[in-house]
């Protein structure tokens, strides 16, 4: 019976041990509902607090791995191999994690391809900060400082300063806010942050209204405030280069089961929702941040001589080719084929010499077919697909084109018959008179 | 008695020539046993390569070879921009060994492919010399040759290049146009278009031909030597040499459209023009003849004046007038300086100066114009042809130091004729008063018709009794009458004065001057063979030094090109200045963006901006190349005087000559280029400082740079757009790479507390400083 149990540990740590590394991988496609997260948070009562964000990820398959940030066991990867697959840090107030991790580690968790959640609040930790604002996202600097808006505020028995707010100015984008339009306004009570408008990684999901400002609700306003209107983001999504994703809040309320649950009513308005937004819009950008909406895949890059089958290594100027390519996007289970009118490839040398839309079948095979220019040198096939909220794809296939060999140029030009014609008359009319001269004395 | 004397001298001769051909070979062995069996330099790694191509893939992949490797994204066509000639040679001697089973590498085959020629070239000159001037002549030029340093410059074992064959093509076209021109045979003319052909394959230097001989021609018909042999010797050479050039792809249709090759058939109309003007006077009686030349003139000057303007209109279409830039720089040596930077900042390029005259040709420069002296005594075609010939090629040299190869035949045949005349002069003199000295007769020398005195005082020239059959040959058809019957006359009348006027030297003056000439012909041998050992035989990417601790070898750039071959991507780009680019794609055989063959201004002038702009800019320009890896040479550790940081001003000038904001003040303090603490900021921080002196502080702690001799002017610094990742032992070569575009964008707000702090607290200070008041 020991012996047994024993063997039972070996055996399901040698699986363990096996599927270590296919757990450890970041975005994978191919074994999503093995995805593992890591909530890190302040105490265990966010667990229950914030129930429902978290039940709506753990049924659509995610492992959830619930620690106190200061843990002192903490650890992202092991033996070089990334334990989780995405992060949730909730804990505002956090100002140094436990165990092994700290900033740049979770900023090596992100470049190395993981998705991030980061939720402040009020006075959020320097450290809380500092992962926002690598990322692009700057939260207001005064501590004590909440977004007040007195204009969009929710309407409520309890809250007389205005600082919890009923944001409905959204990114109108399907991909990340789902196809479904969120019909209440979100709550939010929490920071603002203001991104830099030259970064073009980052995207205002939820902005603060007009006429929003962030401050210090219990003081007086002695200077005017840093953020105002709707340069304030309350809630901003990244998705670096390597197609990582990161959601950024400046609210932990805004995930609570109080919050999901409560009815709004926003100021000014006479229509009072049952039901806030909260949820709905939680779970959609939860989707998109762990890629199960808009992360597109390009594959099977072909092209060839028209009327061939086998890539060529080198093409010839004014050569017909074909180029192919398949594109799909993940649903949360499987691809999919992706279907737009807008996809172009180029051919490429230092500018494209063709730019060319790609015609699609509807099962995710784009191709196209063009005559590569009177130009040699070395093109290169280009697609530089960058849609809002889809990952962005770019691929770069180098073909050579070289010009006519010695021998495929024309061999006869009519145009020519005149030279030809006097250079042969020349030639016989030479060899006549030579031997007219020669031979008639 | 006499042809067992030639019979003898004849074999001698070949002896000589043999042992000529060895000591030519031999000489230029010194790189080999010096430092190692490799390709030198910049240029024979381009040969070196193609050449690989060729014997890998046949001559017709060759010749249509689009090469991807190099001009990033624009590629070179290799088969169609390329002299093949000398490809072609080293190509068929490896095949012909192969075919022999005698298993060369290709690589050996080219390294040897220069002194080989070199023997050939010092036979052609033999050959040259002796039409000019008679067999001793012509060895004398021919051992002059064989060692003469500026040709061993070129053409030590390793130096593959062009100029190799190119010079023995040259000078055998030259021997063959004057071998025509004395017998007046055909065949002989056509192995001349044949022979120009070849010379068309190897070297863009042809056009020196293609001008010199019309020059020639010209000044015959001018000087009333026209003759058949020179209509013989003419124009099948521009007929069939033109269609045979036009047959090279680099050429083309260049032969019949630029202006390099117009004198030629300027001539070529000319020369008819004379032929007609000869025959017609041969038919016509004198009167009629009046009037033929007044028609013909008048019409032949309207035909003349239309051919004239439409030449004119067509070549003032082309903004260069049609010449290309090299020729340009050739015949106005200011025009590089002023219009391309490109051609004026290859040092090869520069004129020389007199000492670089007394190292390439030493103790020859001295004979020449005895020589020229000698060729005037008296004038024949060929002579007039080798006086010509230096006469030009003394004002090429003068203009760029590359052209010293030109110059060194013709001052070798040159200093070929004087030394044999004067050894002539003077053992004859020996051998005359010697029996008088011991028997007191003078009547041993009845082959030997003339003596010292002519020099002064008649045209009968010491010569071979063949040499003035050959002479007299000559003159017979020549149809300028007037000329011809004075020059009889005077042969008539100097022949019975010769025997006395035998004038010879004192018998003593005529020892020392001996013992004199052999002296400077010693000296002159000590010179080549120091030259041929120390000067010329250093391979140029393998470097030595000797200090008081031994020998240093720095092996830097075949590291560096190691590590390029080894540790990165085969379809990575390099980027460096082009001098390293040919270097780059023969020995780490990865795509580079600018080479050696300067084809292209805007593409070396990009590379240029980018090496002169600050990181961002640079990688900005570096990243829309799809470059992956930035070399840079750097001397400033070792002293290694010819690395980037000397080369950068040219980087400005050309990058500045095609991008305006590149603007060369900007580089220099006070008109002067330093890179001290006294040098400009957009100096210090440009690329190629950054990239050069990144961590040289290291080094020594004061980061002296021992090229510049000063202390560099910033030395700590980081770089934030690129990373080194290699550098060689010595520091000579330097690759970073280029550091790949971040994957988040940062905020505005400072990363650690402190800093944050500190940030705020001056944030404070300066408000506070901007409202005093508040």
């Amino acid at each position: 019976m020991a012996k047994d149990s024993i063997m039972a540990k070996v055996s399901v740590y040698l699986t363990l041990t096996c599927l270590l590394p296919l757990l450890c991988n970041s975005f994978s496609p191919e074994n999503p509902k093995s995805q593992r997260i890591l909530v890190l948070i302040d105490d265990f009562a966010i667990k229950y607090s914030h129930s429902l964000f978290f039940k709506s990820l753990q049924t659509r398959g995610y492992d959830l791995d619930f620690r106190l940030a200061d843990d002192s066991k903490l650890a992202l990867q092991r033996y070089g191999q990334y334990l989780y697959d995405g992060l949730i840090i909730f804990a505002p107030s956090v100002e140094k994690f436990g165990g092994s991790i700290d900033l740049a580690t979770i900023l090596d968790f992100v470049d190395s391809g993981h998705d991030l959640i980061l939720a402040a609040d009020v006075g959020a930790s320097d450290l809380v900060r500092d992962i926002a604002a690598e990322c692009g996202a700057d939260f207001d600097e005064d501590p004590a400082a909440v977004v007040i808006d007195h204009s969009g505020y929710a309407v409520s028995a309890t809250d007389g300063d205005h600082t919890l707010i009923a944001g409905d100015d959204f990114l109108q984008s399907d991909v990340i806010l789902g196809s479904k339009k969120t019909e209440a306004p979100v709550l939010f009570r929490g920071i603002g942050h203001s991104l830099n408008p030259a970064n073009s990684l980052v995207l205002k999901v939820l902005s603060a209204s007009p006429c929003a400002y962030s401050a210090n609700p219990k003081t007086k306003l002695s200077s005017p405030p840093s953020l105002i209107g709707s340069a304030i983001s309350l809630v901003s999504v990244v998705q670096a280069r390597n197609n990582a994703r990161i959601l950024v809040s400046g609210s932990l309320d805004m995930f609570s089961n109080r919050l999901f649950r409560s009815g709004v009513q926003k100021a000014g308005s006479s229509t009072k929702h049952e039901k806030s937004g909260n949820e709905q819009f939680v779970t959609e950008i939860s989707k998109w941040v762990f890629h199960e909406r808009g992360h597109l895949k390009a594959v099977n890059v072909k092209h060839q001589k028209v009327g061939e089958t086998n890539e060529p290594a080198i093409y010839r100027i004014t050569d017909d080719l074909e180029y192919s390519v398949e594109i799909y996007e993940w649903t949360g289970d499987d691809w999919k084929p992706y279907v737009a009118d807008d996809v172009q490839v180029q051919f490429y040398m230092m500018s494209p010499y063709i730019l060319k839309n790609l015609s699609n079948d509807g099962k995710g095979l784009y191709s196209t077919s063009f005559r590569v220019p009177d130009v040699y040198g070395v093109f290169q096939f280009k697609i530089a697909y960058q849609r809002l909220g889809y990952t962005s794809l770019s691929l770069s296939k180098q073909i050579p084109v070289r010009p006519f060999r010695h021998n495929e140029y024309e061999r006869f030009i009519t145009a020519a018959y005149p030279y030809y014609g006097s250079s042969f008359s020349m030639m016989a009319g030479f060899f006549i008179f030579s031997i007219v001269y020669l031979y008639n004395k | 008695m006499a042809t067992l004397r030639d019979a003898f001298g004849n074999v001698l001769s070949v002896f000589i020539l043999i042992l000529i051909g060895v000591l030519a070979f031999s000489i230029r062995l010194f790189s080999v046993i010096k430092y190692e069996s490799v390709i030198h330099e910049f240029d024979p790694y381009f040969n070196y390569r193609v050449t690989q191509f060729l014997t890998k893939n046949g001559i017709y992949d060759f010749w249509n070879w689009f090469d991807d490797r190099t001009w990033y994204p624009l590629g070179r066509v290799i088969g169609g921009t390329v002299y093949p000639g000398l490809t072609l040679t080293a190509g068929s001697i490896w095949w012909f060994l192969n075919s022999l089973n005698i298993p060369l590498s290709v690589e050996t085959v080219c390294v040897f492919t220069a002194p080989i020629f070199s023997a050939f070239a010092s036979w052609a000159t033999y050959l040259l010399t002796k039409e000019v001037k008679g067999v001793g002549a012509g060895l004398t030029a021919a051992a002059l040759i064989a060692m003469v340093p500026s040709y061993i410059s070129r053409s030590v074992a390793g130096s593959y290049d062009n100029e190799a064959v190119a010079i023995f093509a040259l000078v055998f076209t030259f021997y063959l146009y004057i071998k025509t021109l004395n017998t007046g045979s055909l065949f002989y003319a056509t192995l001349n278009a044949l022979s120009y052909f070849y010379m068309v394959c190897s070297w863009g230097g042809y056009t020196f031909i293609i001008n010199l001989i019309p020059m020639h021609v010209l000044l015959c018909i001018v000087t009333g030597r026209y003759s058949p042999r020179l209509y013989i010797a003419y124009a099948p050479l521009v007929i069939l040499g033109t269609l045979l050039a036009s047959l090279v792809p680099v050429v083309g249709f260049n032969a019949v459209l630029t202006s390099e090759h117009f004198a030629s058939f300027l001539v070529f109309i000319i020369i008819h023009v004379v032929a007609l003007v000869y025959y017609i006077k041969g038919v016509l009686s004198p009167k009629l003849f009046k009037v033929a030349v007044t028609l013909v003139v008048s019409i032949g000057m309207a035909v003349c004046c239309m051919v004239v303007a439409v030449l004119v209109a067509l070549v003032a279409s082309s903004p260069t007038k049609g010449w290309s830039g090299r020729s340009l720089s050739l015949l106005d040596p200011t025009y590089a300086s002023k219009y391309i930077p490109i051609i004026a900042s290859v040092s090869e390029h520069q004129p020389p100066t007199w000492p670089s005259y007394f190292m390439d040709i030493n103790v020859l420069a001295f004979l020449v114009p005895a020589g020229i002296i000698a060729c005037f005594l008296p004038l024949s075609d060929a002579s007039s042809f080798v006086v010509l010939y230096i006469v030009t090629s003394v004002y090429f040299s003068g203009v760029m130091v590359r052209l010293m190869l030109v110059l060194a035949p013709a001052a070798c045949i040159m200093s070929g004729i004087a030394l044999s005349e004067a050894f002539d002069v003077l053992t004859r003199s020996v051998k005359l008063q010697l029996p008088e000295l011991v028997e007191g007769t003078a009547s041993t020398a009845e082959d030997t018709p003339s003596g010292y005195g002519s020099v002064q005082n008649e045209a009968a020239k010491s010569e071979s009794s063949l040499e003035k059959l050959d002479d007299s040959l000559r003159e017979r058809p020549s149809r300028k009458h007037r000329k011809k019957e004075k020059e009889n006359v005077e042969k008539a009348s100097s022949k019975p004065r010769k025997e006395k006027r035998l004038l010879v030297l004192p018998l003593v003056a005529s020892a020392v001057a001996i013992f004199l000439l052999i002296m400077l012909g010693s000296f002159y041998v000590v010179h080549c063979v120091w030259a041929a050992a120390e000067a010329y035989s250093a391979p140029s990417i393998v470097l030595t030094s000797h200090s008081h601790d031994g020998l240093h070898v720095f092996d830097d750039f075949r590291e560096a090109y190691a590590w390029l071959r080894h540790n990165t991507e085969v379809d990575d780009k390099v980027a460096s200045w082009w001098d390293y680019g040919y270097q780059t794609t023969a020995m780490a055989n990865r795509t580079v963006i600018v080479d050696n063959n300067t084809w292209n201004n805007t593409h070396i002038a990009t590379v240029g901006t980018a090496m002169s702009s600050p990181e961002k800019p640079a990688w900005e320009i570096f990243n829309s190349l799809d470059v992956k890896y930035v070399l840079v040479v750097f001397g400033g550790l070792v002293g290694y005087p010819s690395d980037d940081i000397n080369k950068f001003l040219w980087m400005v000038r050309i990058g500045g000559g095609v991008f305006p904001h590149i603007k060369e003040p900007d580089y220099l303090r006070d008109g002067q280029y330093r890179i001290d603490s006294q040098a400009t900021p957009t100096m210090l921080n440009c690329l190629m400082y950054r990239l050069s002196y990144y961590r040289f502080v290291e080094t020594d702690g004061k980061g002296f740079d021992r090229v510049r001799r000063t202390e560099i002017g910033k030395k700590y610094f980081k770089l934030t757009h690129f990373e080194e990742v290699f550098t060689t032992h010595h520091w000579m070569v330097r690759i970073y790479k280029l550091k790949p575009p971040k994957n988040r964008i940062r905020g505005k707000t400072k990363k650690s507390k402190s800093s944050s702090k500190s940030s705020k607290s001056s944030s404070i200070k300066s408000t506070t400083r901007r409202n005093p008041w508040h």
